[in-house]
């Protein structure tokens, strides 16, 4: 049973990495629900590899994946580049239709294929079968294992060789190309790895999870840091996180594991948005009140130096305050013992 | 909502001490300007010196750590309301494939006087014809906006201010990327509105032009730098300040002829925040 | 084939899909083409979570929990998108799967309970407009009136603000209250689209008619009424068809026919438009070119000449496509 538990967190791990290395880039490139449309559009090309061949090995559906996947990429380059729609639209255009065709499909031929179509509607989607074939865990356990080892080498591969391609193509595709690389090559194998990694991970955590995966900790990292380098390696150290904590706390309370940790992954952007020194949000805010109080300051500082004193009461007139703010100024100011302060008029100190 | 009132005062816009910060880096920091009616005024300086942050807070479409703006006596707000102030922005805020004609644009205009609800009069029609007219796009006044070059989009953006026939027009680097036709129509159309009491507030890019373009000037970098007549800002006093040395024009030699040499503020050191 | 039950899904998928054609063209023209697929995820929690507490499958209360999630799930995304360096696909990536994640959790919760849930997510998932009752279509039917009917009164508020907010605001209309409104009219929209296609199929059910739209028509009140026009007949013939043909579930339909009608609309449109409305040929001066060249380029040139007189001829017939070229 521990082995049981350590291998699926073992293959859990895997998938986040292996998802979270293409992540980064998705998200850099602003094509992020890229990966949830694949994530959908692979239903026809599993549904029809499956008409062919008849059997749900893994071989298989990867090869179906792949080609949904690609077919998936290139409609949505063509409407970009060739009919000038946008980005998100060609997106929100392809997937639901590729999918709406693959539920068709199912469907139709349902009396061939034996998917048991709850499965299919609970999210974690088309991929029951492989949830069968996955309780005989003697026989699946390490195949799905070799298998998702086998994509988190080529994707970190891919991104190891690739990499000054892959930079460069993401800040600067028409600038790449200029260079003689090819950016198009470079996104058509994002896509299609992305496509690999979604498939090989959808038995063990579902797709959802994969998505969530993909994007959140590289959202997290990217908030983070500046370098790629580093929002790398922070990117596979949030999402391994992810995946261990929802583990935990999917085993304690027994709860769906994949919706543990596609939360745990949005907790840990949350709490980062929130916390980052100087970016995030309890920053931000409290630099807005540093601000406020240190410009009133020198903005009455250089008054007074140009005029030799000022009267509080004129001070909300003068430069546009309330008197609440004015009277919370001449309070802190005292504190700090920043002026000579006579009656109601303010003065500097000697020098 | 077209509550036109009496001018109150002959200053068309008074800003006082307006201080403005992006995040923790300060932006603008304690201008004061006094701009009367019938001026026309060139906002001037090296990038990043908050020309357009100005002209945007000053509408308060940003929000200031300090400063109190007044258009014709009234609080921007309330000016924007009774429809003294005219805006055009940047044209490349605008998302140009919108499926709308140069017409609708120009109504938009009017939509400030009409408020919320009402619908286009025969009245506001007649206004926009006249405007379209003025720039010299009443034949394309049914095209879709997205088939126009970039000269006539920036005349769309300015038949829409006409429209408002506003007091204060402030336009956000209106000659930016357009062929020169257009701009010689522009200015002139600019000149013809400061002259009939009307003011005009321009961020300008170029230096070569504003001496030509524009009466007076406001030179910014971050802090003012110097405000007056045109003759007198753009000298290389006042331009090294701003610019470093680092812009190629060269300005005439001071001129004495007219202007006062009170109106000249002092230049300003930028501050970092350290002093106190 | 058309008995009761049928009338009211056809009148209710004609509904549903007049309202999101129109609310559509403004997701579209906001940039926000991808918002529909993230709020319908978004609002699972909230389903789930409204189903745990109150124990009724009423549809109302089941959205009015979807509303709920859904609009934290919309403020999260402009929250991210406005204090952050994160684009707004990334926001939406985020909301989409955390919030869906979190659904899941609270389904795993309802499973334990001796209650079937399979139809609810089921319904959610893929849309259920094949098995809406009639109070559902009084319900849809008041809602799309009502949403409609704000469009229509404010109108031109909200066109003028999804072209230039900074100058609406600049002219004293807050944008604040614009976009909330907006922001409320597109949330209602998904919820109840939700019935018709399903979480994963949103998206296309409120961009495909509006893109469709756009590339027939050139003015905004054109492109909004066909939008509608569009998505009422995607969905009526996805029923229909569905109907037909035994066993298809009626959202995914819907769906296929809405994206062959933008598909044809994007691969013909332009090319059918351009021929009436917006091609121009430089003037035919009359004068015919001596050739030096060879024999090919005589020939493209003759018959560009032939081509453009008969363009002439055409143009002058119709008045109204005869365009002044006005380049300053």
């Amino acid at each position: 049973m521990i082995l049981f538990q350590i291998y699926l967190l073992a293959v859990a791990l895997l998938v986040a990495c292996s998802s979270t290395l293409l992540g980064v880039f998705l998200v850099l490139r602003g094509v992020a629900l890229m990966s949830d449309a694949i994530s959908h559009a692979l239903l026809p090309g599993i549904i029809i590899m499956f008409l062919l061949v008849r059997t749900f090995d893994s071989f298989s559906l990867l090869i179906g994946a792949a080609g949904a996947g690609l077919l998936t990429v290139i409609s949505v380059e063509f409407l970009i580049n060739v009919k000038n729609i946008k980005k998100d639209t060609a997106i929100g255009l392809i997937f639901p239709l590729f999918f709406a065709v693959g539920v068709i499909l199912i469907h139709v031929f349902a009396h061939t294929i034996h998917i048991d179509t709850d499965m299919v509607l609970l999210g974690e989607i088309a991929f029951a079968p492989f949830n069968r074939l996955y309780i005989g865990a003697k026989d699946v356990g390490p195949y799905a294992l070799w298998l998702l080892s086998f994509i988190m080498l080529v994707n970190s591969f891919f991104v190891w060789f690739c990499y000054k391609e892959l930079k460069l193509t993401t800040f600067d595709p028409l600038g790449a190309k200029l260079l003689g690389f090819n950016p198009a090559f470079i996104n058509y194998s994002i896509m299609f790895l992305t496509s690999i990694t979604m498939v090989g991970a959808f038995d063990i955590v579902g797709s959802i999870v994969v998505v969530a995966l993909t994007i959140t900790p590289a959202a997290t990292a990217y908030l983070l840091t500046d370098h790629l380098d580093h929002m790398i390696s922070m990117s596979l150290l949030i999402a391994a996180s992810s995946v261990i904590t929802g583990y935990a706390w999917a085993f304690i309370v027994d709860i769906s594991i994949a919706g543990a940790i596609a939360t745990m992954s949005g907790l840990f952007f949350i709490i980062v948005l929130c916390v980052v020194p100087r970016k995030g949000l309890f920053a931000r805010a409290s630099t807005y009140l540093n601000i406020r109080r240190k410009s009133a300051f020198q903005l009455v500082f250089e008054h007074i130096k140009l005029h030799g004193s000022v009267d509080i009461v004129l001070l909300p007139s003068l430069f546009g305050w309330s008197p609440a703010f004015v009277n919370r100024l001449v309070v802190s100011s005292e504190g700090r013992n920043l002026f000579v302060r006579k009656g109601s008029t303010l003065f500097l100190h000697k020098q | 909502m077209n509550s036109k009132k009496q001018i109150a005062s002959s200053l068309a816009l008074s800003v006082k001490k307006l201080t403005v910060a992006y995040h923790d880096t300060p932006v603008l920091w304690s201008i004061d300007v006094d701009v009367p009616a019938g001026s026309l005024l060139a906002i001037i300086g090296p990038n990043g010196a908050g020309k357009t942050t100005f002209m945007k807070s000053i509408l308060g479409l940003l929000p200031t750590l300090a400063g109190s703006v007044s258009f014709l006596g009234l609080s921007a707000a309330h000016a924007a309301k009774s429809g003294a102030i005219a805006y055009v922005p940047q044209r490349m805020s605008v998302d140009w494939d919108f499926p709308i004609s140069v017409e609708e644009v120009v109504m938009m205009g009017r939509y400030g006087s009409l408020g919320w609800f009402a619908r286009p009069k025969q009245h506001d029609k007649e206004i926009v014809i006249d405007a379209l007219r003025q720039v010299n796009l009443e034949a394309l006044a049914q095209k879709p906006i997205g088939s126009l070059s970039g000269g006539q989009q920036q005349r769309v953006f300015f038949a829409r201010a006409l429209a408002q026939q506003a007091e204060v027009y402030l336009l956000d680097e209106p000659f930016a990327n357009i062929d020169a036709a257009t701009e010689q129509i522009l200015v002139y159309i600019l000149q013809q509105l400061a002259a009939s009491g009307k003011t005009v507030l321009v961020v300008h890019h170029d230096l070569h032009t504003v001496r030509t373009y524009f009466k007076t000037a406001l030179l910014l970098k971050n802090r003012k730098i110097a405000y007056g007549p045109v003759e007198q800002v753009v000298t290389s006093v006042y331009l090294d300040q701003a610019y470093g040395n680092r812009y190629y024009y060269t300005p005439p030699a001071i001129s004495h002829s007219g202007g006062d040499p009170d109106y000249i503020s002092p230049a300003g050191k930028v501050s970092s925040w350290g002093e106190l | 084939m058309l008995d009761y039950t049928m009338v009211i899904v056809l009148i209710g998928a004609s509904l549903l899909g007049i309202l999101s054609g129109v609310i559509g063209v403004f997701i579209l023209l906001r940039g926000q083409s991808l918002l529909g697929d993230a709020v319908a995820h978004a609002a699972l929690p909230g389903i789930v979570l409204a189903f745990l507490v109150t124990e009724s499958k009423n549809i109302l209360v089941l959205l009015s929990g979807g509303a709920v999630s859904g609009a934290a799930g919309m403020l999260l995304m402009t929250l991210v998108t406005t204090h952050t360096r994160l684009k707004k696909d990334a926001a939406q990536g985020m909301v989409l799967s955390i919030f869906f994640g979190l659904g899941l959790i609270l389904l795993t919760v309802v499973q334990k309970r001796p209650i079937t849930h399979q139809s609810m997510l089921n319904k959610f998932l893929f849309g259920n407009i094949s098995t809406i009752l009639y109070q559902d279509l009084v319900c849809i039917g008041v809602i799309t009136s009502i949403v409609l009917l704000f469009i229509i009164i404010f109108w031109k508020e909200l066109v003028a603000s999804v072209f230039d907010a900074s100058y609406m605001q600049s002219v004293g209309f807050r944008q604040q209250s614009v976009s909330f409104l907006i922001s409320i009219l597109i949330l209602i929209t998904i919820l109840i689209g939700l019935q018709a296609v399903g979480v994963i199929l949103m998206s296309t059910l409120l961009i495909a008619p509006a893109v469709a739209a756009r590339q027939w028509c050139d003015s905004m009140r054109s492109v909004v009424i066909v939008s509608g026009f569009f998505g009422a007949l995607s969905s009526i013939m996805g029923v229909l068809l569905s109907n037909c043909m035994v066993g298809i579930p009626t959202g995914p339909m819907i769906v296929v026919v809405a994206s062959g009608l933008v598909f044809f609309s994007i691969m013909t449109a332009s090319f059918i438009a351009k021929r009436i409305k917006n091609f121009s040929v430089p003037p035919y001066t009359g004068v015919t070119q001596t050739n030096t060249h060879t024999q090919k380029n005589t020939h493209t040139q003759v018959r560009t000449q032939a081509y453009a007189q008969s363009r002439i001829c055409f143009c002058y017939m119709s008045k109204k496509y005869i365009k002044q070229k006005d380049r300053a």
